[in-house]
């Protein structure tokens, strides 16, 4: 049977290229990065590329990179970080209520250690507001945390404002980043941020990789204790291949960039288009304008997402939801929650998000085997009419 | 999204061919349960006849193992008499499904659940048309 994966906000296949590189590190390079022989200084010198590249793909300097295990870990560290470098300084730190569960959680651990948390509302269309943001700044806060694009809705934040307000307020300014690299263009100075988490496996790159972008002068207390690896921020000796993937799939990410997020904006809109034509009462989740061009998300009106997503996979479509159902809690997408989805319509959510792999013909497939589907459940569902059907929303 | 793998072939066939969906006309009794909040809606429709449950459909906004669940709990129900048919257990529902992920037990109580209000729903109908009559 035909696959077709449309759960690229999740993870990515790894790069032919990036495999190759890794290989290459496995194969020819033996060294600890911290060693002091010809063997060691063979693995710091990739090592050092590897930065570079991931680097030069967010426009800063590679001295302000900190490679972590992962995305999560880079959330906690710039999180917990400067909230306990900066405890003396103040205990206030603002996020949104859209951020991952990375973020979400570490401040909410924060909260029992103390800190004090605001977490901001967003729109119906899944924006933070820049100017409730500022009002919510106060003497103590030590950290402003906004992703820079959501991972259910693909909604797009306004970084850069947010960055102009935290500067004049002189708050240190994080942003989760993971979902916009590769997906639009990443500047650190343009953004005006001060901390910025990466990670490698959304990117065609390895899992078990990601990065902190800290800019100099901003102190950030580790999670761990040990040797000097990553200027103390990360003990531990570096993974090496997996930070050189890394660092081949942020620089080939940087190449075909725009005309890759053309391809992908224009098959999404089409995903879009054809089962808005095909499949009645079907509502879309985000600001349309302000959406990575990847991820689409709809809510199917009386429907549950999880039994579309039975019903995709066994015709070889992947896909994910944001219904309760899937995620083992009771409550559905907390994201779709703060953009009052009504309950409902986020229980019959489902997010497409393509990547580079998919065709047309792959978007139209889905369309027609997701038709069916959607009709088959409906005439399951207690609440379903189908004179409902030809009125609009 | 650990769900959808561990399901059992027997739930995955009652998902992809429910037996028994839709509405009865003019059923004996109803039971709706569930809220759409939680991710769940059930509504069971039974048909008595010479104390049997004659017939039984449903219809289920809900995730795959609700919509197996209500599948089989119609499945369980029909022929039983009222009495046996209240005594299903989401346990019974389960079981007879090969088993459920723990964290899909709680889509079975639902089955159980909305059978016992039908013949709950009957039994007030029936009580308080003889009292009429």
């Amino acid at each position: 049977m035909k696959k077709i994966y449309l759960d690229h906000n999740a993870t990515t296949p790894l790069r032919r290229e990036v495999l190759a590189a890794m290989e290459e590190i496995y194969q020819n390079v033996t060294g600890n990065p911290s060693s002091v022989h010809f063997f060691g200084r063979e693995a710091r010198r990739r090592l050092e590329a590897g930065r570079k590249q991931v680097a030069e793909t967010i426009g800063a300097r590679p001295e302000e990179i900190v490679f972590t295990g992962g995305g999560t870990e880079a959330d906690n560290l710039a999180v917990q970080g400067v909230a306990y470098a900066s405890r003396s300084k103040g205990d206030h730190i603002i996020t949104s209520a859209i951020e991952h569960p990375a973020v979400l959680a570490a401040c909410r651990f924060l909260e029992k250690e103390g800190f004090s948390v605001t977490y901001l509302p967003v729109s119906r269309e899944g924006l933070v507001s820049p100017s409730q943001l500022e009002e919510a700044i106060r003497p103590e806060t030590i950290l402003i945390s906004v992703m820079t694009a959501n991972n259910e809705t693909g909604v797009i934040q306004p970084v850069a404002e947010i960055g102009e307000i935290a500067r004049s307020r002189k708050v240190p300014f994080h942003t989760d980043a993971i979902q916009g690299l590769g997906k639009i263009p990443l500047s650190v100075e343009e953004m005006g941020v001060d901390l910025m988490s990466l990670s490698g496996h959304k990117v065609y790159g390895p899992q078990g990789v990601g990065a902190l972008y800290i800019r100099k002068g901003i102190r950030v207390r580790p999670l761990t204790y040990g040797g000097h690896h990553e200027r103390s921020k990360r003990p531990g000796t570096e993974n090496l291949a997996g930070i050189v993937g890394f660092g081949e799939a942020s620089r080939l990410a940087r190449e075909n960039l725009e005309s890759e997020a053309d391809r992908l904006r224009m098959l999404r809109d089409r995903l879009c288009s054809e089962i808005s034509d095909r499949i009645p009462r079907v509502k879309m989740n985000g600001a349309p304008g302000l959406r990575l061009p990847n991820t689409l998300n709809l809510s199917f009106e009386y429907v549950e997402g999880e039994g579309i997503l039975l019903g995709l996979e066994e015709k070889g479509v992947a896909a994910a939801t944001g219904s309760a159902c899937t995620s083992g809690e009771l409550a559905p997408s907390h994201v779709l929650s703060a953009m009052e989805v009504e309950a409902a319509l986020a229980q019959g959510s489902v997010r497409f998000s393509l990547g580079r792999e998919n065709t047309l013909e792959d978007i139209l497939y889905t369309v027609d085997v997701l038709v069916p589907v959607v009709k088959r459940l409906r005439e399951m569902s207690p609440f379903y009419d189908p004179d409902n059907d030809t009125q609009g929303d | 999204m650990s769900g959808e793998t561990d399901y059992s072939e027997k739930v995955m066939d009652h998902f992809h061919n429910p037996r028994n969906v839709g509405k009865l006309e003019d059923p004996d009794g109803v039971g709706t349960v569930g809220n759409p909040v939680c991710g769940d809606v059930m509504k069971l429709y039974i048909k008595v006849n010479d104390g049997r449950i004659a017939d039984a459909r449903f219809q289920t906004f809900g995730c795959g193992a609700a919509i197996a669940t209500s599948s089989m709990v119609t499945e369980l129900a029909r022929g039983k008499t009222l009495d046996e048919a209240i005594a299903i257990s989401n346990k019974e529902v389960a079981a007879a499904l090969d088993g459920l992920p723990p964290a899909k037990m709680h889509c079975s109580m639902l089955g159980e659940e909305a059978l016992k209000k039908a013949i709950e729903d009957y039994r007030k109908k029936r009580g308080s048309g003889e009292a009429e009559g």
